[in-house]
């Protein structure tokens, strides 16, 4: 909402200056986004008298002139045709920037003559395109003085940001009103005397609604005004509406517009020869359109609040009138239109039919139902103010609806909820100035609302009133009462995972990633997902229009990124939710990441290898255990999911059916798909299956159980079949003695020539750990025993020879 | 026999002219060996008279020391000798790179939400979290934005594809639909913080379709808006790690929240940089409001009985300004400088005794 300061003061009796002006906008929540100052650009550039302008010795279009600065006479070269002897303009001294061309001015030679300072046209000042010549001021424009306060630039254009609440400061007035409460100065009452009627209107309204659409339009007034004038608007309207941004376009639609943004009042002009028979509101017909005044064909529907006449729709009620029946400079008889139009049907039409316009804007936020009449009675004043004519009786078609509510107001209320100490007779006086009228009953008020006021239904809409307008810096500075001397802590289970991951994974070298919830489909679908229930209906880019399935795909992109700007070793992980469904459970935190490349690159001492399964599995080992996972009972299941390798990749999981993560290779197919080469793996934990530990939780440790007794080790290689996991081999291994044996480590595999297909090697190292005395070669050549027949009785295996 | 000083002399002779350890060790077998010949001359003592062993024993015993003595004296010179041409041998070029070791770090939103949770922790405050994907009554209705309403609209929602019974469900504006799940399953008092994604179909240089929300409600019999207040300040003084940080309140709206305010923070703008604590400008940071009476009915709590307050903000916006960090499209790059760049070194825990950032 934009308006010039001086506009503001004839609605505001005020000495209060821009600055005061801009403060307690923002005091009060009126929330100032700009200020132009449009007289502070031109401030060097005066007005000037050009005593003489002689033709140019050395060229045809060019004229030496004289000019008299009101300081000094200088001499200036100009190529404006218009410039003459005895004229003024707007002279340029040396030394400035020319706004609208950015030249800096400099005492130069012109074909040998001498020229100081610059004569200039609209274009050059940055005030229009026009540049057939320069800029002729009238007569009596006084020598030496800033040429802005001539064209009444010299008013600050303010725009401020309204709040859907406030539809009420959609007009200046309204604006003027909650600055006078909060006491900057006067409001100025409006003059809203009626105009009185000279003759009925042969067009007559009818509201023609079934029961259930009544609101649609519960009001509609016209006016034939007979003998218009219409053609360009005075200087002063057209300044009005240049200064805010609005094209003049004719008197009376200027009009239209000037009572839109000073008094929030929407209006609408026919040209009353171009209707044909009595204007009817009605649901629109299928099948109907309507050619708009910015020129489209608008398709009606019955959703629409549509207006007719005996030819058909001739206006969007509450959003825009018709192209066929708008006034153009040769209206002269003029219908006006002031009527209420409900704000969701307003709301609803106008974004379905994607029109923005100032009427629809007022209407959606709802306008005062109690100013329809005084708003006919504003515009045609103006009118035969600046057409003549001669007005009909207003028609009146439905009535004023019923806009009367009163609301409680408990002044300790006030205090209570917002902590500032009002005085009881300042919250009266505040609330008197916006219009409401509180009356004392019993120790509380009833305060009955202004119209223009729809937003307010209850006692919370008066306290923000009042404080507000009594000022939020008055807030007192309160500290919320400690629950506890010392703070407890506050993280739940799963938000401690969450942040134990995170930090977990980047100690083993990965960076934290943090990538959209959304992806492209054909990706989804890669990682199972992609179903129509998660994808988006309004997408920012078909690159974005799919829940994401999974962490991964985001995070190979982003390798795939990487690599392309050099980078062929990535580490990368997202900690972070995952989407199954629509439905809150839908949602998982996963800690997902990937490496891709080599372990360590190429160095003079680190023999680096490509990643493998085995690095992402130790990055989600080392995590679930970071997180509290019972590391040491973890299964591992060979295969996951679909998108990784089938053969190079697991599960990791308590029994059968609880999958802590998967790890992997990730599946080549899938590298392919997204043009991401590999070698890549990649994992996923799924956090939330982490069982929580049972029982209370106690920070105390168990004892430890260690003895000083030499440990010894043997080692053992047993052949087995292809497909036995090593996991088998060494859980039986261990259990061939539990108390004694203390690790059970893989330290070769060998498949190959050497053994017979469909076999394989395991070389184990067995690590027993005496307890009370120290082992006899008897007694570890026994448990070795023990350790051979576990292993063959649970994998069938034998030593290898 | 021998004179014994002469075989003294032979002797140590032999252990002085040894050049190194083989050396010293042949002639010490040599002497004092099983076959050597100190040995035999002790051999040799059973054969003598006593008068004469009285005589000839203390002497070879003493050579014996005096021999022993002087190879442990050579054997400790041969070696230092030896430690120090191997010294003189071993050499490598220190000035070489050291084994690469990945360095990893923590994404600035992951690091500004847990110096978030560690300040409200001790203010009391429990975090609270809810699903992205949100349904119309929690994410609008519920928060007093009812259908057609244009605050519903300023919001640049993304709706899912709509399903069979013509409901859609929406990516969450806000988190704020946390707030109404929270009063919804507990009982009041509530202190909650409340940091998560949100979603806004917006792009553009400043803004981004995802981006973090955190939002702070309090519910209880007595908050006011000063105690709105004095939190904001006692967390901006603590998140900038500033002893003084000017705010300001400027009345807005909100529909869940009434009265509302915006709060600008003081700061300089100086040359495209933005130093918060300095200056005489000011930037909006948050939204905040006293709890709007019908989002309390909302969740079955008696707006004369209960009230507080509630306040948002960006996440994103706020590591931007503490950090210094210049684009905001930047944070979901996934560029591995970026990341090295403005991440954090993952052993830097922030806490309120040690000081949030370094």
């Amino acid at each position: 909402m934009k308006f010039t300061l001086s506009w503001l003061k004839e609605h505001l009796e005020t000495d209060a200056g821009l600055k005061a002006v801009v403060d307690k906008l923002t005091d009060v929540g009126l929330e100032v986004e700009e200020v132009i100052d449009r007289a502070a650009d031109l401030a060097p550039f005066t007005v000037a008298h050009v005593v003489s302008a002689e033709q140019h010795p050395n060229a045809d279009k060019l004229r030496v002139c004289i000019v008299d600065t009101g300081t000094e006479r200088v001499q200036v070269v100009c190529g404006a045709p218009n410039a003459r002897t005895g004229m003024k303009g707007v002279f340029a001294p040396s030394g400035t920037t020319i706004p609208g061309t950015g030249l800096h001015l400099k005492p130069t030679k012109i074909r040998g003559i001498d020229s100081n300072g610059m004569l200039c046209s609209e274009r050059e000042m940055g005030l229009s395109d026009e540049h057939d010549g320069i800029i002729d001021l009238p007569a009596d424009a006084e020598v030496g003085e800033p040429f802005a306060a001539l064209l009444g630039l010299d008013d600050p254009v303010i725009d401020v940001a309204i709040t859907p609440n406030r539809q009420d400061c959609l007009g200046v007035h309204g604006i003027a009103r909650d600055l006078a409460a909060a006491g900057l100065g006067t409001l100025k009452p409006l003059d809203v005397k009626p105009v009185p009627g000279e003759f009925d209107s042969p067009i007559g309204v009818d509201l023609d609604f079934p029961a259930d659409r009544t609101g649609d339009c519960p009001m509609f007034t016209g006016r034939l005004i007979r003998g218009v004038k219409n053609g360009p608007s005075p200087k002063w309207l057209q300044d009005k509406l240049l200064a805010i941004g609005l094209r003049p376009i004719s008197t009376l639609v200027d009009i239209t517009n000037y009572v839109t943004y000073d008094l929030n009042r929407p209006l609408h002009v026919f040209d009353a020869d171009k209707l044909k028979g009595n204007l009817r509101l009605h649901p629109g017909n299928k099948g109907e359109s309507l050619l708009a005044l910015d020129g489209k064909e608008y398709p009606l529907d019955p959703e629409i609040c549509a207006i007719s006449d005996d030819s058909g729709p001739v206006s969007l009620g509450g959003i825009m009138g018709g192209e066929t029946t708008g006034c153009t400079e040769e209206t002269v008889n003029v219908f006006v239109e002031a009527a209420l139009f409900d704000p969701v049907r307003t709301a609803a039409s106008g974004r379905r039919l994607n029109i923005l316009s100032d009427a629809r804007y007022r209407f959606e936020r709802g306008v005062d139902p109690s100013f329809v009449v005084a708003g006919m009675e504003a515009a045609t004043r103006l009118i035969m103010d600046l057409c003549g004519g001669t007005p009909s009786n207003m028609v009146v078609s439905g009535k004023e609806p019923d806009w009367q509510r009163t609301v409680t107001l408990r002044p300790h209320r006030v205090a209570q909820l917002t902590g500032i100490d009002v005085p009881e007779p300042e919250m009266v006086r505040i609330l008197g100035d916006l219009g409401f009228e509180a009356k004392a009953n019993g120790g509380d008020y009833r305060v009955a609302v202004p119209p223009w006021r729809t937003d307010v239904d209850g006692e919370a809409d008066l306290i923000e009133d009042i404080s507000r307008i009594y000022g939020f810096d008055k807030l007192p500075t309160a500290t919320l009462p400690r629950a506890e001397a010392v703070a407890r802590p506050t993280l739940t289970p799963m938000q401690k995972r969450v942040r134990t991951a995170r930090r977990a994974l980047a100690g083993r070298g990965m960076m934290e990633a943090v990538t959209w919830s959304f992806l492209p489909r054909a990706q989804a679908r890669l990682f199972g997902g992609g179903a129509e229930q998660l994808m988006l209906a309004n997408p920012i880019s078909s690159d974005l229009d799919t829940m994401r399935p999974s962490i991964l795909p985001n995070l190979i992109a982003a390798a795939g990124r990487n690599m392309d700007r050099g980078f062929a070793n990535v580490a990368l992980f997202e900690v972070g939710p995952q989407y199954a469904d629509d439905s809150p459970s839908g949602q998982a935190i996963v800690a997902a990441g990937i490496r891709r490349g080599d372990t360590a690159g190429r160095h003079w001492a680190a023999g680096g290898r490509a990643v493998d399964a085995f690095d992402a599995k130790a990055d989600a080992l080392a995590t679930l255990g970071a997180c509290g996972a019972p590391v040491k009972s973890l299964q591992v299941q060979p295969g996951a999911a679909d998108w990784y390798h089938p053969g190079r990749s697991g599960a990791l999981q308590l029994g059968p059916k609880n999958v802590l993560a998967w790890f992997g290779d990730v599946h080549p197919a899938v590298l392919d798909a997204m043009d991401v080469k590999g070698p890549l793996v990649a994992f996923e934990l799924f956090l939330a299956n982490i069982p929580s530990p049972k029982g209370r939780a106690t920070t105390t440790r168990p004892p430890l159980d260690i003895s000083d007794l030499q440990a010894v080790e043997r080692d053992f290689a047993f052949v087995v079949d292809a497909d036995t996991s090593a996991e088998q081999l060494i859980r039986a291994a261990r259990g061939a003695d539990k108390t004694l044996i203390a690790g059970v480590e893989v330290f070769d595999v060998y498949e190959g020539d050497r053994i017979g297909a469909g076999k394989k090697s395991i070389a184990i190292s067995v690590r027993l750990e005496p307890r009370e005395k120290t082992l006899t070669d008897a007694e570890i050549d026994a448990i070795g025993q023990k350790v051979v027949a576990q292993v063959a009785k649970a994998t069938g295996g034998e030593l290898r020879n | 026999m021998q004179d014994i000083a002469e075989i003294e002399r032979e002797l140590m002779a032999s252990v002085s002219a040894a050049v190194d350890l083989d050396g010293l060790e042949a002639a010490r077998v040599a002497a004092l060996g099983k076959k050597g010949r100190l040995s035999g001359m002790m051999r040799g003592l059973g054969q003598m008279d006593p008068d004469q062993r009285k005589q000839v024993a203390p002497a070879l015993n003493q050579l014996k020391d005096t021999l022993s003595e002087a190879i442990e004296a050579r054997r400790a010179e041969l070696r230092r000798a030896e430690l120090e041409a191997r010294l003189a041998e071993e050499r490598v070029d220190v000035s070489l790179p050291v084994r690469p070791e990945p360095e990893g770090r923590i994404h600035p939103i992951s690091q500004v939400m847990d110096e978030i949770a560690e300040i409200f922790a001790d203010m009391g405050f429990a975090i609270a979290e809810g699903p992205d994907i949100e349904d119309d009554f929690h994410n609008f209705t519920a928060l007093n934005i009812p259908e057609e309403h244009p605050a519903r609209q300023m919001m640049d929602t993304f709706y899912l594809n709509e399903k069979e019974d013509g409901s859609r469900m929406v990516l969450r504006t806000h988190t704020s639909p946390v707030q109404i799940r929270t009063m919804e399953s507990k009982k009041p008092p509530h202190r909650i913080v409340i940091p998560g994604r949100t979603f806004r179909s917006d792009s553009d240089q400043t803004h981004t379709p995802m981006f973090h929300q955190v939002e702070g409600l309090v519910i209880d019999k007595t908050t006011h808006m000063g105690h709105l207040k004095g939190t904001l300040e006692a967390f901006a003084r603590a998140f900038f790690e500033l002893d003084e940080v000017r705010m300001r309140f400027r009345p807005s709206h909100f529909p869940f929240t009434e009265p509302s305010a915006e709060v600008d923070i003081g700061c300089a703008f100086d040359k495209g940089q933005i130093r918060i604590g300095e200056g005489e400008d000011w930037l909006e940071i948050l939204g905040c409001g006293m709890v709007h009476p019908k989002v309390l009915k909302a969740v079955g709590l008696d707006p004369d009985e209960w009230q507080g307050f509630a306040w948002g903000m960006g996440i994103d916006r706020i590591a931007m300004l503490k950090y210094g960090i210049p684009d905001l499209r930047a944070f979901f790059e996934s560029d591995l400088r970026w990341l090295h760049h403005y991440g954090f070194v993952p052993l830097y825990v922030p806490t309120l005794g040690g000081g949030l950032s370094r």
